[in-house]
């Protein structure tokens, strides 16, 4: 902050009552003065710059170096990772593991995404009629959310238990299934069972955004389209979808960045297990790098992942450029 | 939805043109929040039932028991005074570092504005664990690995760009002729921004603060990769850690996260209409 605070003063203007300038004088003094003001207002900008460059830029660098060097245990103490050309890419795209943790994410990204996004927009719609209460429960439905993903894990870890849980027991009790379901334990259901989960974490994010997108649809569409005698079902499909297609658009894609990336949700609920059969993208890295200590290993995984959600962020930009400017 | 049909039968009477409370639809409300918070109930009901241990829970608590919380408490106070320690700090740096940038990039018109906001954006496209992955060996470089400031610092990044995008949609909604008139009066830039632009962006200064806080609370990630002793432990690492080495005692598992959930849930009752716009405006700007 010391910078903003010195070249705000610098940029104070000069003594007026200084004496009559000389015209070329005040030309050099003009120029001193904008110089000056484009000094200040950076001093506005740049902490913040500086910090997004440090936080976001350098780690994206220098994963890119890392991702060509030898980390081992004792890299920490001698300071020691020597290039290896592309023996960790080399190493990662052998190990079978990675293969599994790419099909993994793309299966969990697509089954989260259309559950939390088809949910939300049926609660969107349902939430956009008038009726009593509805402010109070609209927003007390943003509290999965809200949570933290670690204590929701923690949760349905609880709720999940394949012998003391309460989902098996309700089933049980209804009559479906023999009450005994492995959700987390059996690798063929863990997967289904942490899409099912961060499902019930991304509705409320769903919902409110696609229930403002819904509130900026013109009323009069839809008094036109009930004069026509439009059934529901076709309003929705001619009117609702189509005017609320820029919103659908951020939903999803925001949606995508922030579950390819999946790491708390999943070490919560299963630790990446059971044999691996929830491991994905984000919980190989932290893997590599972290439990085994092979930072290269990880940061190869690392850089494919960034690179997912950057063709993503492409299509986000592409979206937003009509309205967004 | 079922309940369509209760809203058919619209009767107008001549003096009241508001159609008749829908309690059909309230109903099917209150059922689908039922749903929703169940895994929320299901966390209290079991923290209150600490001697289940690895039984069934009962679906309400027979007796209520705060032995799971006494246990909770002992176990993760530190750890949630932790938690918000770090939080505190990392809403203090991210408000110090995006206001003023908001502010430039609302009101200056510089011609990097534009790269500037499109790089907030291209941030979100960075996965956090990316993030630790590179950090953690410049943090040890630096020695802020095991430091409270190393953690507010990585939490900060976390509402950073967020807060800038928010608060400069609101800030460049600020009538330039008020800065100016400021500045006339003789205040300089730096005390225009303090004294005038400031208390005029409160409410999205709030909404940012909040959303900054919520982050850092609900960091998990961070606290796993920036940390290696247990000298800074925030609830969320914990409890990771909690149901590692206490998988019999549920009871205080589950006190704990109700603890760890309060501030979410305090911040949703006093602060709805700030989050719902925090959600919105940042998300969709």
């Amino acid at each position: 902050m010391s910078t903003t605070t010195a070249s705000a003063s610098a940029a104070r203007p000069a003594d007026p009552k200084a004496a009559q300038p000389h015209s070329d004088e005040l030309r050099r003094r003009n120029s001193r003065n904008r110089r000056n003001r484009r000094l200040g207002q950076w001093g506005f900008i740049a902490p913040a710059v500086a910090f997004m460059l440090l936080f976001f830029g350098y780690p994206l660098v220098r994963n890119i170096v890392m991702s060509f060097q030898d980390y081992s245990p004792s890299t920490f103490f001698n300071g020691e990772a020597p290039f290896n050309g592309l023996d960790n890419w080399r190493a990662v795209f052998e190990d079978g593991l990675f293969g599994q943790a790419l099909w993994h994410t793309l299966v969990f990204t697509a089954g989260s995404l259309l559950g939390q996004f088809c949910i939300g927009l049926a609660l969107a719609v349902f939430f956009s009629r008038k009726f009593p209460l509805n402010g109070v429960l609209r927003s007390l439905i943003l509290l999965p959310w809200l949570v933290p993903m670690v204590v929701s894990g923690v949760v349905w870890r609880r709720i999940l238990d394949q012998d003391t849980g309460v989902l098996n027991s309700f089933l049980h009790t209804i009559g479906l299934g023999d009450g005994s379901s492995p959700w987390l334990t059996s690798p063929s259901m863990a997967l289904f069972s942490v899409i099912m989960v961060n499902i019930w974490i991304g509705i409320p994010f769903n919902m409110v955004i696609l229930y403002g997108g819904l509130q900026e649809i013109p009323r009069e569409l839809y008094e036109a389209a009930s004069l026509d005698g439009a059934s529901a079902w076709r309003t929705f499909r001619s009117i609702t979808l189509p005017m609320l297609r820029p919103v659908i658009t951020v939903v999803l894609v925001l949606g995508f960045m922030s579950t390819v990336k999946i790491l708390d949700l999943i070490l919560a609920l299963t630790d990446g297990g059971p044999a691996d059969a929830t491991q994905t993208l984000g919980t190989l890295t932290y893997q590599q790098s972290f439990v085994e200590l092979d930072f290269g290993a990880g940061a190869v995984v690392g850089n494919i992942l960034i690179l997912i959600s950057a063709v993503f962020a492409v299509f986000y930009l592409r979206a937003n450029r009509p309205e967004g400017k | 939805m079922a309940t369509h049909t209760t809203a058919v039968p619209l009767r107008k009477s001549p003096q009241h043109n508001r159609p008749r409370p829908r309690w059909g639809a309230a109903v099917a409300g209150v059922l689908i929040l039922g749903v929703m918070l169940f895994p929320l109930y299901w966390m209290l009901n079991t923290a209150l039932q600490p001697d289940s241990g690895l039984l069934e829970v009962s679906p309400v608590p027979e007796s209520v028991d705060f032995s799971g919380f006494r246990k909770a408490f002992t176990d993760q106070g530190g750890n949630l005074l932790t938690s918000l320690a770090v939080a505190l700090g990392a809403v203090t740096i991210c408000l110090a570092i995006a206001a003023p940038c908001a502010y430039g990039l609302a009101q200056f018109k510089l011609r990097a504005a534009k790269y500037i906001l499109f790089g907030t954006l291209i941030t979100q496209m960075v996965p956090g664990i990316v993030i630790a992955n590179a950090l953690y060996s410049a943090y040890v470089d630096l020695g802020l690995v095991n430091s409270y400031f190393g953690l507010m610092l990585a939490d900060a990044s976390l509402g950073i760009p967020f807060a800038i995008v928010l608060m400069r949609a609101f800030m460049t909604s600020i009538p330039s002729e008020v800065i100016e008139a400021a500045q006339v009066d003789g205040a300089g830039r730096l005390r225009t921004f303090v004294q005038v632009v400031l208390p005029m962006s409160r409410n999205a200064l709030i909404t940012s603060g909040l959303f900054a806080f919520l982050f850092a609370w609900s960091d998990f990630m961070f606290a796993l990769t920036l940390n290696t002793t247990d000298d800074v432990k925030p609830v969320t690492l914990g409890i990771y850690q909690y149901i590692g080495a206490h998988v019999g005692d549920w009871g205080a598992v589950m006190a704990a996260s109700v603890l760890s959930a309060i501030p979410a849930a305090i911040l949703l009752v006093l602060a709805q209409k700030y989050i719902a716009a925090g959600i919105t405006g940042g998300s969709v700007k």
